[in-house]
């Protein structure tokens, strides 16, 4: 049995027509090197012409074991391992983390910190939604958006860059707190910031939003009910596309969300399209948070008080934050000792990426190009 | 020798009407070289043009702002190593980039670049282009079949069925302009009012229809000429497999269409042959509805003053082009590290400019006129085709077809009738 | 215009269209004899130029070899080229093949022995000019009707064509 035919079993490749012309079915294998899967997934397409009647995902080229890593790591020494999972929103994973460890030993991080917490991991949300929204333009074949994202992006990774150093994976956070007090301007670079990033949006939207072509391959693409998606699982803003208005700062306030005013997008038809819309409004809901946290950031310190070895009490926990992406979740089993029993992560691009039979079942290959994109999926956190 | 060119430059007709064969054979090394100029030119304005759209610098290393870029391109091409896959069919994997740039460059045998400027001037010109240019399909459908992968066979095969959707469409909206070479429609364009006409499928007299009439057909029976001008406009990008409609070499779906496994040499003939079509089918429009060679406003602007203003344009476009370069020199970093690029931008400038003085000479000004115009119309046709690149997604290949079959063609077909109506009935 | 080197393209175009003719029955993939075929369809319209019959040549190349032939390349291609490679090429009517053959061989002999009076004795006039124009008369003048009856046999392949399909989607 070759390597495809066992992924293939539940395709089921009918009998080759023994006519002259026995081109009805065709397997073609996208992937793990190819431009527009975003990293190493590989999809097994059965294409009947240009027709998919069906997909296989083979996931796991880029899986480094980051689950079986935290089993040898201290609680502290573990936290910037999860940066490498979405490493397009590091500064959301760390977040997940400190505050599943922190339930788990009964602390709470100081106000401050937690309002640091939410700038830092909005911010990282804009990152992350203009680094989606350039690459998915640039699958559907507009070049242009993902210069104008990554330039505007860069301005997130400098404010990241003077507040911990690092650009991509940051290690922001810590357990029980923020490492660093906010430097000097930090507010003012973030009130720049601001200012800056709206023209810019409306920028990208008058590129993409009203865009006949645009339109006609987003609109009706990647049809996924509500239903299916809470059957699925799938989460974030695939799930607030298609109407389930679920959004996990609203619904079990982390952090220091609760003090802030701030809606959640929602659409009607679950396609492209609409998830486009969703994403784009949340940048703007996202700004929206900014700026209500970054005037008021309370005074006060910055670390909760945790003994310098971490030993939390024998118990487990889930503990779940809206990553950019949808819901990630970390399950952290606590023996006593300093290093955690079992971490599972649930990673909202593995869930979410589940979604991409349902949705690209009877469309084109271009479509499941499309539907890719519009996952958000990143492979480092779908394999970890 | 002298008395033979004198001779030829006094001659009112094309090399090939007249018979000449030593003239025909300059003619055709002439557009060939300039062809494959015009294509490297086009390359580097592209990326250039395409990286200041995308706030980018695009090429700057090779040579002052990358101005040597495409010949490092090509040496790197030529030197490259050529690989032919395993269970590829090596016989038509390598006459494929040969049928494509041959049919590329067999077209400009008819493109009138002035009233002499051809070749040769055919009795079935535009057929002859649009039926040559067509036979680029075969090339794009043997390399795809040839590379033994299914990735260049899927772009092989939408190439194909596109290109050969969208010759419907093209077709008919060049019909509708050659049926105006000879209706006149209520004698408002210089056509006697009862009499028919002859129509002309000639590229030359395409363009010399439009001057007896004083009027661009993209202007003619407005908006007929500009709709039919529109729907060709739209047909030659997707006929050319250039963005949105660059399905073909879609490289986020099938990383880059029938060429996928072509590199090197072979590559680079595509490349040659893709550029040599845009220029190609954008030299139709320009004679169809732009007026060929004319000049703006032949007529309204008239006289023997106009005429002195207009003929001064080529030599101040290259002035122009001059001055751009002397300013690219004043604002180059003063760093001895700069110094050979500084001189060599200078030079360029000095070329250009030099170019610029000649083309103000009497007889070379009037000589050149007409080849300028046609350039300069083809060169608005080329940063169209740059501008759509950076500003539009591409279209799903039911889409393109949708939009070839059931928008383009219907209205053609409707501005055909219209067309042929207005020029008998009114 | 006056030709130049006559002869040499006639045998140059005649030869090649020989040759693909030829290549066309022996080649055992199908895709090389189509492009046999192809340049056969190529050499054919450069001896209509020769004719001068420049619109004949650009229907021949617009149609044959642009629009059929890819169609013919379209259906090979999805062929299974192994498959057809281990199929019998010729098939073994001896017979049959010597009867066409002679046949043939008479027609060539006749023509060559009384081609003389079998043509018309005066130059054919030269309508380089206005070849187009004067086809264009005979289809829509004197030919209308046969013109019509073609293009309506054309209509009904057409939905014989899409009827057929039908029963697939």
């Amino acid at each position: 049995m070759t390597d495809a035919t066992k992924y293939l079993s539940h395709l089921e490749l009918g009998e080759p027509d023994q006519t002259f012309l026995d081109s009805n079915e065709l397997i073609i294998n996208m992937g793990p090197q190819h431009p527009a899967t975003h990293g190493v997934l590989r999809v097994i397409l059965k294409l009947d012409g240009e027709k998919v009647l069906g997909t296989e995902c083979v996931i796991g080229y880029l899986h480094r074991g980051v689950e079986k890593i935290a089993e040898h790591r201290t609680y502290t020494m573990f936290n910037p391992y999860v940066d490498r999972m979405d490493y397009v929103a590091a500064v959301s994973n760390g977040l997940g983390y400190c505050e599943a460890v922190e339930k788990l030993m009964n602390v709470e991080a100081p106000p401050r910190a937690n309002y640091i917490r939410v700038i830092l991991t909005e911010l990282n949300r804009l990152a992350s939604h203009m680094l989606w929204l350039g690459t998915h333009a640039l699958d559907i074949g507009a070049m242009t958006p993902l210069f104008y994202t990554f330039r505007d992006r860069e301005e997130i990774l400098k404010i990241f860059e003077k507040y911990c150093g690092a650009r991509l994976t940051t290690h922001a956070f810590r357990i029980g707190g923020c490492q660093y007090e906010t430097y000097e301007g930090f507010e003012r670079d973030v009130k720049n910031f601001l200012a800056f990033v709206p023209p810019k949006i409306d920028e990208y939207e008058e590129l993409l939003t009203t865009n006949r072509i645009w339109l006609e391959r987003t609109r009706g693409v990647g049809v996924i009910s509500g239903k299916d998606c809470i059957a699925l699982g799938v989460t974030g803003p695939v799930l607030r596309a298609s109407g389930v208005k679920w959004d996990l700062r609203k619904a079990k306030p982390y952090a220091a969300y609760s003090d802030f005013d701030f809606e959640v997008p929602t659409g009607q038809n679950g396609d492209t399209y609409d998830r486009y819309l969703v994403r784009m409004r949340e940048m703007r809901q996202s700004l929206r948070i900014i700026e209500q946290a970054v005037g008021k950031i309370p005074e006060g310190p910055i670390m909760a008080k945790i003994p310098k070895v971490l030993k939390p009490p024998v118990g487990e926990i889930y503990h779940s934050i809206e990553a950019p992406k949808g819901e990630l979740g970390y399950f952290v089993v606590s023996d006593g000792s300093t290093q955690p029993y079992r971490v599972r992560v649930r990673p909202p691009s593995f869930v979410n990426l589940q979604a991409l039979d349902v949705m690209v079942r009877g469309a084109l290959i271009a479509d499941v190009i499309a539907v890719i994109g519009t996952l958000d999926i990143v492979l480092g956190e779908v394999d970890r | 020798m002298l008395d033979y060119i004198q001779g030829y430059l006094s001659s009112n007709v094309t090399p090939g009407q007249a018979g000449n064969v030593f003239w025909a054979t300059v003619y055709i090394l002439i557009v060939f070289g300039a062809i494959s100029v015009a294509v490297m030119a086009m390359n580097w304005l592209e990326r250039k043009a395409l990286a200041h759209f995308q706030i980018r610098l695009g090429p700057m290393r090779v040579g002052p702002h990358g101005l040597l870029q495409p010949i490092a391109d090509a040496i790197k091409l030529l030197t490259k190593e050529d690989i032919i896959p395993s269970g590829a069919d090596k016989f038509v994997f390598w006459i494929a980039p040969l049928i494509i740039l041959c049919a590329a460059f067999t077209v400009y045998i008819v493109v009138p670049f002035g009233p002499t400027h051809a070749i040769t001037d055919l009795n079935i010109g535009i057929l002859f282009m649009l039926g040559v240019a067509s036979l680029s399909v075969l090339g794009v459908v043997m390399a795809g079949w040839a590379s033994n992968s299914h990735y260049p066979l899927i772009g092989a095969l939408r190439s194909s069925a596109q290109m050969v959707s969208y010759e419907v469409a093209m077709g008919m909206a060049v019909v509708s302009a050659i049926l105006m070479t000879s209706l006149h429609g209520l004698g408002m364009y210089g056509v006697a009012a009862n009499s028919t006409g002859t129509g002309t499928l000639s590229m030359i007299d395409i363009v010399k229809a439009q001057q007896e009439q004083h009027v661009w057909f993209f202007f003619k029976f407005f908006p007929l000429g500009l709709v039919a001008f529109g729907i060709f406009a739209i047909a030659m990008v997707a006929e050319t497999n250039r963005a949105p409609f660059d399905l073909p070499e879609a490289e986020s779906e099938l990383t880059a269409g029938f060429h996928t496994e072509y590199s090197g040499l072979r590559w680079s003939l595509f490349m040659l042959g893709e550029y040599a079509a845009m220029i190609a089918v954008s030299s139709i429009a320009v004679t169809l509805w732009l007026g060929g060679w004319m000049r703006p406003f032949p007529h309204t602007l008239g006289g023997e003053t106009w005429d002195l203003v207009f003929s001064l344009f080529p030599g101040l476009t290259f002035i122009g082009l001059a001055a751009i370069a002397f300013i690219g020199v004043v604002r180059m970093p003063k760093h001895p590290y700069f110094k050979i690029q500084t001189a060599g931008l200078a030079g360029f400038g000095v070329a250009l400019g030099l170019i610029g003085l000649i083309l103000f000479v009497p007889p070379v000004r009037d000589r050149i006129q007409d080849i300028y115009w046609f350039a300069a119309k083809v060169a608005v046709f080329m940063y169209l085709y740059i501008w759509y690149r950076a500003t539009w997604p591409r279209y799903r290949f039911d889409q393109l077809m949708k939009v070839g079959w059931k928008v383009l063609l219907p209205i053609a077909i409707g501005v055909l009738i219209l067309t042929a109506i207005m020029g008998v009935l009114l | 215009m006056q030709p130049v080197a006559t002869t040499f393209f006639f045998y140059l175009l005649s030869g090649a269209a020989i040759l693909g003719g030829v290549l066309v029955i022996t080649r055992k993939n199908p895709v090389h004899s189509a492009l046999a075929l192809i340049m056969t369809l190529l050499a054919q319209a450069g001896l209509y130029l020769m004719l001068y019959a420049p619109f004949v040549a650009g229907v021949q190349i617009i149609l044959y070899a642009g629009g059929i032939m890819v169609l013919f390349l379209f259906v090979i291609m999805l062929v299974n080229i192994e498959k057809v490679q281990k199929q019998e090429q010729f098939n073994k009517q001896w017979l049959v093949g010597i009867v066409a053959a002679a046949a043939l061989g008479v027609l060539f002999v006749l023509v060559y022995m009384k081609g003389e009076s079998l043509f018309p004795k005066h130059v054919v006039r030269l309508a380089e000019e206005s070849n187009t124009q004067e086809i264009a008369v005979l289809l829509y003048g004197q030919y209308m009707f046969a013109f019509e009856i073609a293009s309506l046999l054309l209509l009904v392949a057409i939905i014989g064509a899409v009827v057929m399909a039908k029963k697939r989607i």
